[in-house]
C-alpha cells in the first residue's frame, strides 16, 4: 500500500472540514442547521474538528416543530452545553400562533412542511447568510443534483435548473443582500459512510437510534411511534415492539424498524445488510415522485 | 478502502443510464424500495422495460423530457472501494456540465456503441477528459450483444480509438467490451466473449492504481482561515487552517509564504486528534509557524525546494459556462485556491473546437459551452502552478461582478 494514502472516510472527512472552513471564511453570519438526527450530529462533530482548538465559531439552529422526541431535545441541550455554542430555536408553534403558518389537518397531518416558514424566519431574523445542513446526495433523487454551496434567492427558494456550476474545490459564495446559501459538507457521504464514521469516531447519538422497546402503530409499511400527536385509524392497534429508528425527524412522520441492533457495531452490520433506503420510512417523501424537489424549491432543508 | 471518483458522459441512446443502473444494481447498491419506485414509474409511463434512467434523472424537468440536464452524483461501494460517479449529459450543449463532472474525477468512462464505432461524441468526451487532466480513461465498447460478441468488431473500434487518441494527453487508456443491457463484463466476466482476456469493468474500477495520481512532489498549502482560540490555554495559538493541495509537509520544514515572500519554519501540524509527523494531499490540517509572520486567507505556504509561479498575467484555457458571453472590458472575480483577485480578459488567442481540437483564430465572441485560450490580467498577483502539474493550484473560476454567477472555468497553461 502506498504510504501517502487516505481511506475513503478520511478523505470524506477532510473534504467536509474543507467545506466548513470555506463557509466560515466566506460568510459573515453562518450557522449549522441542527435537527438532532445523525447527519447533523456528524456535521457538528466535523465543525468541532475543523476549528479545534477554538470553539465552533457559529450558532446551531434547531427548528422545533413542537412534535419532538423528548430524547432528541435532551440530546440537543447537552451537546450545546458541551460545545459551548449558541443555540437558536425556530418554533413552528410560534409561527402557527402568529398566523405565519397554518396547521395541516387530516389523518396524515404533519408539521413537516410548516418547518419551511420557521426555518426561513429564523434565517432572516438572525441575518444568517449561510446555513450548513446535513443533507446527503444519496438520500433522494432531487438531492443528487444539489451543490455543496447551494444558492437561495431573497425568498429562500432553490432554482434547480439554474444552479451555479461547481468545479474542483472552488466554491462561489458571492451573493446579493437578502440572499443566502445552504451548504452541505457531507454531500458525498452515504448512509453507510455516516454509520461507519460514527462507529470509528465513537460519536454520541440519541438513544432512539438503538434498539429499544416502544409503543408503535404499523402504518404504510413502517412502525410509527405512539404519541399524543398520532390519531389511530380504524383497525389500527398500538403494539409494543423492539425497534429503532434509521432517521430522526418530527415524531409524527418518523417510522421505525423492528430491530435488535443495540450497539453501533450491530447497527453498521444491519445497515450494510439492508435492502431498503432509510427515507423509505419517511412519509414526507412518499407524497409524490418529486415531493423533495418541490419542498426544496420552497426553502426546505 | 479507497475512494475513486469517476465521470461518465453520454446521450440518450448510448446506454449510459443502463450501464450505471447495471453497476448499481449488480453491486447491490440499489435498494428494493428505489427499484420498486422506478418499476412503478416505468409502468405508469407504459414502458415495457424498467427504465433505469429514472434512477438517475431526478429533477422534474429531466423526468418530463427524459434527458439528463445537470450533473448527477451517484454512489456505490464494493468491499474494495467506494465510488462516486459524476453522471453528465453527453450532448455538445452540455459541455459545461461535462467539464464540471470531469473537474473532480480520477477516471473517465467513455462509452462507444460497437456498431457505430468512434463518433464525434467519443472524441469530445475524450478531449474533455484530456483537457481536465483525468489520468485514466476506460473505453467501454458497449452493445457487444448486437454485433454477435465479435472480437473483430471490438478490435476495429480499438484501432479507431487508438488512432485518434494520439492527439490526447492521457497515458492510461483501457478497453473493455461490454453489454450493459445483458451484463457482459460489467460486473461479471462474460461467457459470450471467451476471446477477451482482460478484466470486467467493475474489477478494473476496483483495482486501477490511483494512489500516485496526487502530486506528492511540490508542497502547496493554500490558507483558508486563521484559527485563534479565545481561551487562556491557547492564548498565543495561531493555526493556519487549510487543505494540502500537493506535496508533503513536516514540522521543521523551511517554508515561504506567497505572494509576500516572508519565510519561516513549520512548528507543528495540528489536527483534532493531535499533532502529526507529516501531512500530504488531500489532508485538512492546521499549520503553526515558528515566527509571527503575517499570513491570512488567500496566502499559500510552500516549501523552499519548489516554488509555484506568482504573476499578474496568466494564460488560461477556459470553458465558458454562462448564457451571456464575456462583455468587452468586463471585470471578474478570479478565484484560484483560496485566493480571490479581480481580473480582465486581456486577449483571446483562439477558440478550441471541442470536437476536433482544432484552433480557430478570429472566431468571434466566446459563447456558452465554448472553450478558448485567453490571457488574463489581474489586479493582484496570483499564486499558481500549471494545471498539468497540479489540478488544485492550477485551476480557477471567473465570477461575474454584476450577477455573481460562475461564468467560466479555467485551467492554467502558463
Amino acid at each position: 500500500m502506498h504510504k501517502y494514502y487516505l481511506t475513503h472516510l478520511q478523505e470524506l472527512e477532510s473534504e467536509a472540514i474543507y467545506v466548513i472552513r470555506e463557509v466560515v471564511a466566506q460568510f459573515d453570519r453562518p450557522a449549522i442547521l441542527f435537527s438532532g438526527g445523525k447527519d447533523s450530529i456528524v456535521v457538528t462533530h466535523l465543525a468541532k474538528k475543523a476549528f479545534w482548538p477554538a470553539k465552533i465559531p457559529m450558532p446551531l439552529i434547531h427548528i422545533d416543530t413542537g412534535h419532538n422526541f423528548p430524547e432528541t431535545m435532551e440530546f440537543r441541550d447537552k451537546l450545546v452545553e458541551d460545545l459551548g455554542v449558541q443555540l437558536i430555536v425556530g418554533s413552528v408553534q410560534d409561527a402557527i400562533d402568529k398566523g405565519r403558518a397554518v396547521e395541516e389537518s387530516g389523518i396524515n397531518a404533519s408539521r413537516n412542511e410548516l418547518q419551511i416558514v420557521s426555518l426561513l424566519d429564523a434565517i432572516e431574523h438572525n441575518k444568517i447568510d449561510a446555513a450548513i445542513g446535513g443533507a446527503r446526495r444519496d438520500e433522494e433523487k432531487a438531492r443528487s443534483k444539489e451543490r455543496f454551496f447551494s444558492h437561495r434567492d431573497e425568498f429562500g427558494q432553490w432554482d434547480p435548473k439554474n444552479q451555479r456550476p461547481e468545479l474542483w474545490n472552488i466554491f462561489n459564495g458571492r451573493k446579493r443582500m437578502g440572499e443566502h446559501f445552504r451548504v452541505f459538507p457531507i454531500s458525498n457521504w452515504t448512509e453507510m459512510d455516516i454509520w461507519n464514521y460514527i462507529l470509528h469516531e465513537n460519536i454520541a447519538i440519541p438513544s432512539l437510534y438503538f434498539a429499544h422497546n416502544r409503543n408503535a402503530v404499523y402504518r404504510d409499511g413502517t412502525w410509527l411511534p405512539a404519541s399524543e400527536f398520532l390519531s389511530l385509524r380504524e383497525g389500527e392497534t398500538v403494539e409494543n415492539k423492539l425497534m429503532r429508528f434509521r432517521t430522526l425527524g418530527d415524531i409524527t412522520i418518523t417510522g421505525g424498524i423492528e430491530s435488535d441492533a443495540d450497539t453501533l457495531e450491530k447497527i453498521v452490520a444491519e445497515v450494510s445488510a439492508t435492502r431498503s433506503t432509510e427515507r423509505g420510512n419517511r412519509s414526507d417523501d412518499k407524497r409524490s415522485d418529486t415531493s423533495m424537489e418541490d419542498r426544496k424549491k420552497q426553502g426546505y432543508f | 478502502m479507497e475512494l475513486l471518483r469517476f465521470t461518465t458522459a453520454g446521450s440518450v441512446d448510448d446506454g449510459k443510464s443502463t450501464l450505471i443502473g447495471r453497476l448499481l444494481y449488480d453491486s447491490k447498491s440499489i435498494f428494493e424500495d428505489q427499484m420498486e419506485a422506478v418499476k412503478q414509474s416505468s409502468e405508469r409511463k407504459g414502458l415495457q422495460h424498467i427504465d433505469l434512467s429514472l434512477l438517475t434523472d431526478g429533477l422534474r424537468s429531466e423526468r418530463e423530457q427524459g434527458i439528463t440536464i445537470d450533473v448527477a452524483y451517484r454512489y456505490f461501494a464494493t468491499p474494495k472501494r467506494k465510488f462516486i460517479i459524476a453522471d453528465t449529459p453527453g450532448h455538445i450543449q452540455y459541455t459545461r456540465n461535462m467539464v464540471t463532472g470531469a473537474s473532480t474525477a480520477n477516471l473517465a468512462l467513455v462509452l462507444v456503441d460497437a456498431r457505430k464505432g468512434v463518433v464525434e461524441q467519443t472524441c469530445r468526451h475524450s478531449y474533455i477528459a484530456s483537457l481536465l487532466r483525468i489520468p485514466h480513461i476506460i473505453v467501454c465498447i458497449n452493445k457487444m450483444d448486437l454485433v454477435d460478441y465479435s472480437e473483430e468488431a471490438f478490435n476495429k473500434v480499438v484501432e479507431q480509438y487508438e488512432a485518434f487518441a494520439a492527439k490526447i494527453d492521457v497515458t492510461d487508456i483501457r478497453f473493455v467490451p461490454i453489454s450493459a443491457l445483458e451484463g457482459d463484463n460489467v460486473v461479471n466476466d462474460s461467457v459470450n466473449m471467451p476471446w477477451y482476456k482482460g478484466e470486467s469493468l467493475l474489477h478494473t474500477l476496483e483495482t486501477i492504481h490511483i494512489a500516485s495520481d496526487e502530486n506528492h512532489a511540490d508542497a502547496r498549502f493554500p490558507v483558508q482561515t486563521v484559527i485563534r482560540p479565545h481561551a487562556a490555554e491557547y492564548h498565543d495559538y495561531r493555526g493556519y487552517a487549510g487543505r494540502i493541495a500537493g506535496g508533503i509537509f513536516k514540522p521543521g520544514d523551511k517554508i515561504t509564504v506567497l505572494p509576500s515572500g516572508l519565510t519561516s519554519t513549520i512548528k507543528s501540524i495540528d489536527t483534532f486528534e493531535g499533532p502529526v509527523a507529516e501531512a500530504f494531499a488531500p489532508m485538512s490540517v492546521s499549520i503553526t509557524l515558528d515566527d509571527d509572520v503575517d499570513v491570512s486567507r488567500g496566502d499559500m505556504i510552500v516549501k523552499d525546494d519548489s516554488e509555484p509561479q506568482v504573476s499578474q498575467d496568466i494564460d488560461v484555457m477556459i470553458c465558458w459556462m454562462a448564457n451571456r458571453g464575456p462583455r468587452p472590458g468586463a471585470k471578474y472575480h478570479l478565484k484560484n485556491t483560496t485566493r480571490e483577485v479581480m481580473a480582465i480578459i486581456k486577449e483571446v488567442y483562439y477558440k478550441l473546437d471541442i470536437n476536433t481540437l482544432e484552433k480557430q483564430e478570429n472566431a468571434g465572441d466566446i459563447k456558452m459551452n465554448e472553450m478558448a485560450r485567453i490571457r488574463l490580467r489581474t489586479t493582484q498577483p496570483v499564486v499558481f502552478d500549471e494545471y498539468r502539474k497540479n489540478r488544485i493550484t492550477g485551476s480557477l473560476i471567473l465570477v461575474d461582478e454584476a450577477t455573481n454567477e460562475t461564468v467560466a472555468a479555467g485551467t492554467i497553461l502558463a
